[in-house]
């Protein structure tokens, strides 16, 4: 019995609900898998702009169609919201981006794939580490080397990418407080960023955009008493997050302000595409990390944390735990960091070291092809998804033999996330959409690209 | 000195040990430099610096730059932190023309100075084609140090009357550039914890 | 990723793998099916009644500089293709399909119906290549402005640089 032979008739279950049996998925459409379709404000931009001012004598119920940005304090960015009021509640809303389109993925056809890290590591500037990681590992599998990278490479991978996800949920932290209004929280978030910031900023030399993770392996090694910092930042950090508890999760007003704003059921994020948090505060136990490792997360031990209502309470509690459970992942990748290499010794990938080239010829005609023209890259096409702190994110690239990618494309998960916008914002407060906005912590980097 | 009995017999010289005297618009200059509030428009990465030199290791508080105003009547300095796409550009004139004068601007990034690494349909090559600029700070993004040093020439120069100066001759921004300065990787001490 | 065996079966008469009434093709260890345009939607459907419950990505790509890429046998090359990652939580695993959309009739069925949420992505392809997908609810621009002419990602449509000049240089 294949899928498509599946019916009701020939299920083998021997109860019969006559119209309250369980429909097959595909018979769902959007009405029944949304609560309310009517959620999104589907006016071009043009149109609302003809709407004009207000009649002379405003009904009572009439309805208010009012821009929120893209230069708003509160919009995570260059976000436009049209909205939809009803007085103080939202109806109907409508996301507008683009406001920080960068033609990224036009720029990525121009550069060769050792260039596509500086491009890629731009779009989700909150976790630089994710976008190159996937990037690189696309660019690996085209090549056939992903099973070849050494073992401290992918160690020093996995390191780096979870003190990137402790550094964008701190991020998170600090703007969720400051958009509901504990501003001091906004100060404390940046402290404890600026940490995992100098670490970075001793292996890889910058402290954002890092372009770090190149395809092949890194490029560099961890500096001596490495060591001694990530055991730094892991003494300070806990104690930290328990004055966030004690400041924020226990706190009436915040609880007020969180719990029942912005709920998603499983059913609607599932079919939005909305991965991370956000599928994860309601109910689904989906983490890539877990669910389909790469690097070496099936060696490690830590827990996928889950809500149950699905609104902003848990996505903040959730994106909080989940800074103690990668600090867990980095204590026991210190503890069994093996030694080795950072990249792979295969000369067509990765240029020679420096002192190398005033000695071979050969060494010197690779730097130069490697660095000017760029290695060659099977045809082929090859999509890899890994969990970043914000979801899903993945690269799709299509390779035709040229040193240059056909094409390069970002699988953003912040451009899924803003489809749910509307639908948890409908029949709230206009201060609780600055809530959901904030909980949602879209990046537009991301989702402009 | 002593006791005067009788001011106006001294005149106002009579003054000189309880009383400074200076032009008024010098003191002006003086206020504009050190109190001139931020509008935010951070765009890109460039405005996660800006927030980090907001915060509370790099605390541009101390130069009077705290309050970041959202509503740019209010504001004085609008620095742009990130890439402007061609979607942005009106948005951006229409919040320069909405602060009051005087007004400086701060391109903050090589996106914003020149279009950075994006030399493509999308990026206006240089906010300076949108608004006059008068001090460029490169980096990409530029460290918290670069951007205080961007802000602090500004403060200089604007105390100094230097870049009304220069706005009048040219009519457009003073286009300062200011050198880089890398991060530095020292740990962050705060307290005794 | 994915060794599902009930997956693939085995056509008698043209020798190639075929798999929910399309052709199926592996790459790097990925199930990849290519619809065609008439079954598309309902290949979509049955997908999701197998479990592939999420649509993770939908582009676009323009091959005009790559016409003659490997495909395989029963799928005519033409100048766009649409390419859909689905995602099937309860079992972990992939598939994605890749459609042929002809250059001069751009126009595919949208999924929204069945995915609401490729209601972002069907715009953003629009935008970048100019495919357009019926009963969408909204076929608008998204990333660029309303009235921007042409679309940027295809091959025909330049870059957009401008010629830097180094200040040093002495020219």
């Amino acid at each position: 019995m294949t899928a498509t032979d599946w019916t009701p008739s020939t299920a083998p279950a021997q109860t019969s609900e006559g119209a309250q049996e369980m429909k097959p998925r595909s018979a769902l459409g959007p009405r029944e898998l949304m609560r309310e379709v009517g959620s999104v404000l589907r006016l071009s931009e043009a149109e609302v702009a003809q709407l004009g001012d207000l009649p002379e004598d405003p009904d009572e119920d009439q309805t208010m169609i009012i821009n929120m940005g893209p230069q708003h304090p509160s919009t995570h960015g260059v976000l436009r919201l049209m909205l939809e009021l009803q007085g103080e509640t939202v109806l109907r809303c409508k996301p507008i981006i683009g406001y920080l389109h960068t033609g990224m993925e036009k720029t990525g056809e121009q550069l060769t794939f050792m260039q596509g890290g500086t491009n890629v590591t731009r779009m989700d500037y909150l976790s630089p580490m994710a976008n190159e990681l996937a990037f690189s590992m696309a660019t690996e599998q085209l090549l056939g080397i992903d099973g070849d990278i050494p073992e401290r490479a992918v160690w020093m991978r996995m390191l780096l990418a979870e003190l990137n996800r402790m550094s964008s949920h701190l991020l998170f932290m600090a703007t969720n407080g400051m958009d509901l209004g504990a501003v001091s929280m906004m100060i404390y978030g940046w402290r404890e960023r600026e940490e995992v910031l100098r670490f970075f900023q001793k292996v890889t030399g910058l402290r954002m955009n890092h372009n770090f993770i190149r395809p092949g392996g890194l490029a560099a090694d961890l500096p001596p008493g490495w060591r001694d910092d990530v055991l730094r930042l892991l003494d300070l950090i806990p104690e930290r997050l328990e004055e966030y508890d004690i400041l924020m999760t226990g706190q009436p007003i915040w609880r007020e302000r969180l719990q029942g704003v912005g709920v998603i059921t499983p059913d609607e994020a599932i079919t939005l595409g909305a991965c991370g948090p956000i599928l994860r505060s309601t109910g689904v136990a989906w983490d890539l990390r877990r669910d389909m490792p790469y690097l070496r997360y099936d060696e490690m031990d830590f827990d996928v944390i889950v809500g149950s209502y699905g609104d902003a309470f848990d996505r903040y509690a959730i994106r909080l735990n989940e800074i103690r459970e990668s600090m867990k992942i980095v204590r026991q990748i210190l503890d069994r960091m093996p030694p080795g290499d950072y990249r792979i010794q295969d000369k067509k990938v990765t240029p020679p070291p420096r002192a190398r080239i005033d000695e071979s010829m050969e060494a010197l005609i690779h730097h130069f092809k490697i660095f000017t023209e760029g290695f060659k890259v099977p045809e082929g096409e090859v999509y890899v998804g890994i969990e970043s702190p914000r979801g899903e994110i993945g690269c799709y690239i299509v390779s035709d033999g040229s040193p240059t990618p056909y094409r390069m494309h970002m699988r953003a998960p912040s451009f899924a996330n803003i489809q749910c916008l509307p639908h948890m914002m409908r029949g709230g407060l206009v201060a609780d959409a600055v809530a959901v906005i904030s909980s949602v912590d879209p990046v537009l980097g991301d989702v402009d690209r | 000195m002593g006791v005067i009995d009788d001011v106006l017999a001294d005149g106002v010289g009579g003054l000189s040990h309880n009383a400074i005297t200076g032009r008024l618009e010098d003191l002006i200059k003086w206020s504009r430099s050190r109190s001139s509030w931020p509008a935010s428009f951070g765009l890109a990465c460039c405005a996660i610096e800006m927030m980090a030199t907001g915060a509370a290791h790099y605390d541009v508080s101390r130069f009077g730059m705290e309050v970041f105003r959202a509503s740019p009547r209010q504001a004085d300095i609008m620095i742009v932190a990130g890439r402007v796409s061609q979607k942005m550009a009106p948005v951006l004139r229409q919040v320069y023309d909405q602060m009051m004068e005087p007004k400086w601007v701060i391109s903050m990034g090589v996106c914003a100075s020149s279009g950075g690494m994006f030399n493509n349909y999308a990026i206006v090559q240089g906010v300076d084609q949108v608004v006059p600029v008068d001090v460029y700070a490169p980096g990409c993004p530029p460290t918290p140090e670069t951007l205080i040093h961007a802000i602090e020439t500004l403060h200089q120069k604007i105390e100094d009357g230097e870049i009304m100066r220069r706005r009048d001759e040219t009519g457009a921004g003073a286009g300062l550039h200011v050198e880089e300065i890398a991060a530095t990787s020292t740990p962050v001490l705060l307290g005794t914890k | 990723m994915s060794d599902d065996t009930t997956l693939a079966t085995e056509d008698e008469s043209s020798d190639a793998a075929v798999a929910y009434g399309c052709p199926l093709g592996d790459s790097h260890g990925q199930t990849v099916l290519h619809p065609n345009r008439e079954q598309y939607v309902d290949v979509v459907k049955t997908l999701a009644d197998d479990g592939y419950t999420m649509v993770v990505d939908l582009c676009g790509v323009d091959f005009l500089e790559y016409l003659n890429r490997p495909l395989p046998a029963g799928v005519d090359p033409e100048r766009f293709e649409v390419v859909v990652n689905l995602l099937d939580i309860t079992n972990r695993r992939r598939v994605r399909l890749r459609v042929q959309v002809p250059e001069d009739d751009a126009e595919l069925p949208s999924l929204f119906d069945v995915h609401p949420g490729t209601e972002a992505y069907e715009r953003e392809t629009y935008d970048m290549f100019g495919v357009t997908f019926t009963d969408h609810p909204d076929m608008t621009r998204i990333l660029m402005p309303e009235d921007w002419v042409g679309h940027p990602l295809r091959k025909d449509f330049e870059v957009g640089q401008i010629p830097v000049q180094f200040k040093g240089a002495n020219s």
